[in-house]
């Protein structure tokens, strides 16, 4: 194992993959920079002066209490001056989104374990072929589903409800998850299954007490990889919430921001980050999961 | 006397029958009833947002829930034999349901109304398509998309496999994994705030606030506007999804040079291979399936991509790609017969895939 790691060239190696990793880190900490500067001196200075010329650094935490307030606020800057701007009621479509994540990540693993269960331990005519249904379904493009769906949802009066936009979450999750899940499923052991079946508990019991619990795993890689496709998405969202201010989601909102504030940096900057911030605290603290499940195999529609 | 009794008997019976049945129904009657009130004041009401959002995910997730335990309700009264038959549907009914309205059956509807007008009441057989293979801006999507399919699969697979191999020899593994596998993170539109700052352009003598510009002049460059350069522009977008992407690869890279055996790479170096014949002649070829599945997602991605695009230049200085044109066909023509048959072209893109993905899973015998 050691002459494995043989360490040769370790200057040029370890030179190589530092300049990398700040190609890949440099574009997002010069947001987050500026996403605490001064909105008079981002316009007009680099963030990275913050570093060279310390003393004009100007901190300040004034670009979030804006971007997240629902109200007009006055802002008072380092000089004493005072400014009254509107807010951009990110709070509101933080909530949205969470509204829309939970249940857009539940659903779908929940009705996805159900058939996984049905299709790896179950027998009944079809089963071969709809099983063929779901694989072919793994790389559809959702784009070939918006129009009919549009449609049905107009009718159905459902465009711009969460409940409209959870359902396409599921239909658009579900070839995925059920072919995660059987593979975790159907690995479980035999004797388990059928050992509870003949201590006379039903299949449906099985599914609750032993499945579930016995799936974690296989679970919490899903619920990351939803989670993190749910909360990041943007065409879903502006197909089938449109432009509801109410139910508007964060990725819709900072669409909007750079649509009317391109060139207000300090306030994209924060908004920015607050998109950022709870998927990438999910991603750190879950890694070892989503790593599992990317392992697994994943393609998706 | 006797006949009296069987006669009450028999009333008693159908009373506690009929007393079933209406149970049986009443139940999922109002549960449905219950379902319905609450997503009608979900819909309507003007509760604070908090209060919303909790009512709503309780609703979502525990109404599904609750249809599960009631359908398994409705099965269990049934007699054994059907009990027996019915049971798997009620297992993987509600997926199929699910599937087939939100991606098989539209994949037929929307092949059926790409041969129809835009507001889809008159027949025009062929002509969108012939509008989508004639049409200028049509023709520079496709340019640009197959710039996204060779320039972002190749990137994002190369840049992740040599970062693999590079960790896999570095005392920073870890660290410098996590900062690469980072932006995955973040959404299209997030990195897409970030890397707008990145290229943003200020006219020459002002001081740059754009980190590539900032370089660019610093070594004695003129400042340019980066996403107005055709076709160039076009590259600088893919490297947003280059830099999202890579940790994916990566990652996956890494876990299948890990396996690798160890004796191979002995034998290569008892040989007398450098360290980098050994990657060319050994780890490479090694790991050459894995290099075309993580290829093949990359490119399933970059042939849909639709985000990158709108949230940057919304499709001007010609960076339009297929999916953004059939966005715009939806929503700002309203032409949803050009808009099915811009999606009709994507699927037929992606069949290639599809057949490779079920030929793999016709091979592995797993399924009995």
């Amino acid at each position: 194992m050691k002459k494995r790691k043989q360490r040769v060239n370790s200057f040029m190696v370890n030179g190589l993959l530092l300049f990398l990793c700040l190609v890949w880190t440099v574009p997002t900490f010069g947001l987050l920079m500026t996403s605490f500067r001064d909105r008079d001196v981002v316009s007009k200075t680099g963030w990275w002066t913050v570093f060279t010329r310390p003393d004009q650094a100007e901190l300040t935490l004034d670009n979030y209490e804006q971007v997240l307030s629902g109200k007009t606020i006055t802002l008072v800057d380092s000089k004493g001056n005072q400014q009254t701007v509107k807010g951009d009621n990110l709070t509101r479509a933080f909530l949205n989104s969470l509204t829309v994540s939970i249940p857009a990540v539940v659903i779908p693993i929940l009705i996805a374990s159900f058939a996984a269960y049905g299709f790896a331990w179950m027998d009944f005519p079809g089963r071969k072929v709809f099983f063929i249904l779901v694989v072919a379904l793994l790389v559809v493009p959702l784009q070939i589903s918006l129009i009919p769906l549009l449609r049905d949802y107009g009718r159905l009066e459902l465009t711009g409800t969460f409940l409209a936009i959870w359902l396409a979450h599921t239909g658009f999750g579900l070839p995925l998850s059920v072919y995660l899940m059987y593979n975790y499923i159907s690995q479980l052991p035999r004797s388990i299954i059928e050992s509870a079946i003949i201590d006379g508990c039903s299949h449906f019991g099985v599914f609750w007490k032993l499945i579930l619990p016995l799936s974690v795993p296989a679970i919490a890689s899903l619920a990351i990889f939803q989670f993190l496709w749910v909360w990041n998405d943007l065409l879903v969202a502006l197909v089938f919430i449109g432009s509801k201010p109410g139910v508007e989601v964060l990725t819709q909102r900072l669409l909007y921001l750079i649509g009317s504030r391109g060139q207000d940096w300090h306030l994209l900057c924060a908004g920015a980050f607050i998109s950022m911030a709870l998927p990438l605290m999910v991603f750190i603290s879950l890694q070892r999961y989503f790593v599992r499940g990317l392992l697994a195999g994943s393609v998706k529609g | 006397m006797t006949q009296e009794r069987t006669e009450d008997r028999l009333l008693q019976k159908a009373l506690v029958g009929v007393g079933r049945l209406f149970f049986t129904l009443f139940v999922p009657v109002t549960a449905f009833f219950i379902f319905f009130k609450i997503f009608i004041f979900l819909r309507d009401g003007n509760a604070p947002q908090l209060v919303m959002t909790l009512i709503a995910i309780v609703w979502g997730v525990g109404g599904v829930a609750a249809l599960y335990f009631l359908g398994y309700w409705l099965i269990s009264k049934l007699s054994g034999k059907w009990n027996k038959s019915l049971l798997p549907y009620l297992f993987v009914g509600p997926a199929l349901v699910i599937l087939a309205w939100y991606l098989f059956i539209p994949t037929l509807r929307s092949l059926y109304l790409s041969f129809f007008n835009d507001t889809s009441m008159e027949f025009v057989g062929l002509a969108n398509f012939l509008y989508c293979f004639t049409d200028e801006d049509m023709l520079i999507s496709y340019r640009n998309n197959l710039i996204w399919l060779i320039v972002g699969t190749s990137f994002a697979s190369g840049f992740g496999l040599l970062i693999a191999i590079l960790a896999d020899r570095s005392k920073f593994e870890k660290i410098s994994k996590i900062l690469i596998f980072l932006p995955m993170a973040i959404s299209f539109v997030g990195a897409g705030v970030i890397w707008r700052f990145v290229y943003e352009y200020k006219p020459a003598g002002e001081d740059q606030i754009g980190l590539l510009n900032a370089i660019y002049t610093a070594f004695g460059g003129t400042p340019q506007a980066w996403l107005m350069i055709q076709p160039w522009n076009t590259v600088f977008l893919v490297f947003i999804m280059v830099w999202m992407w890579t940790g994916y690869a990566m990652v996956i890279y890494s876990a299948a040079i890990k396996g690798v055996p160890v004796s191979l790479i002995e034998a290569g170096r008892v040989d007398g291979a450098g360290e980098i014949r050994i990657i060319a002649a050994i780890t490479i070829p090694y790991i050459k399936g894995t290099i075309i599945a993580v290829s093949t997602t990359i490119l399933i991605i970059t042939l849909k991509i639709f985000d990158i695009v709108y949230t940057m230049t919304g499709g001007l200085f010609d960076t339009d790609v297929v999916a953004s044109m059939q966005y715009k066909q939806m929503f700002a023509q309203h032409d949803f017969g050009m808009g099915s048959a811009i999606a009709v072209l994507l699927f037929i893109a992606i069949i290639p895939v599809m057949y490779l993905n079920l030929r793999q899973f016709g091979q592995q015998e797993g399924f009995k």
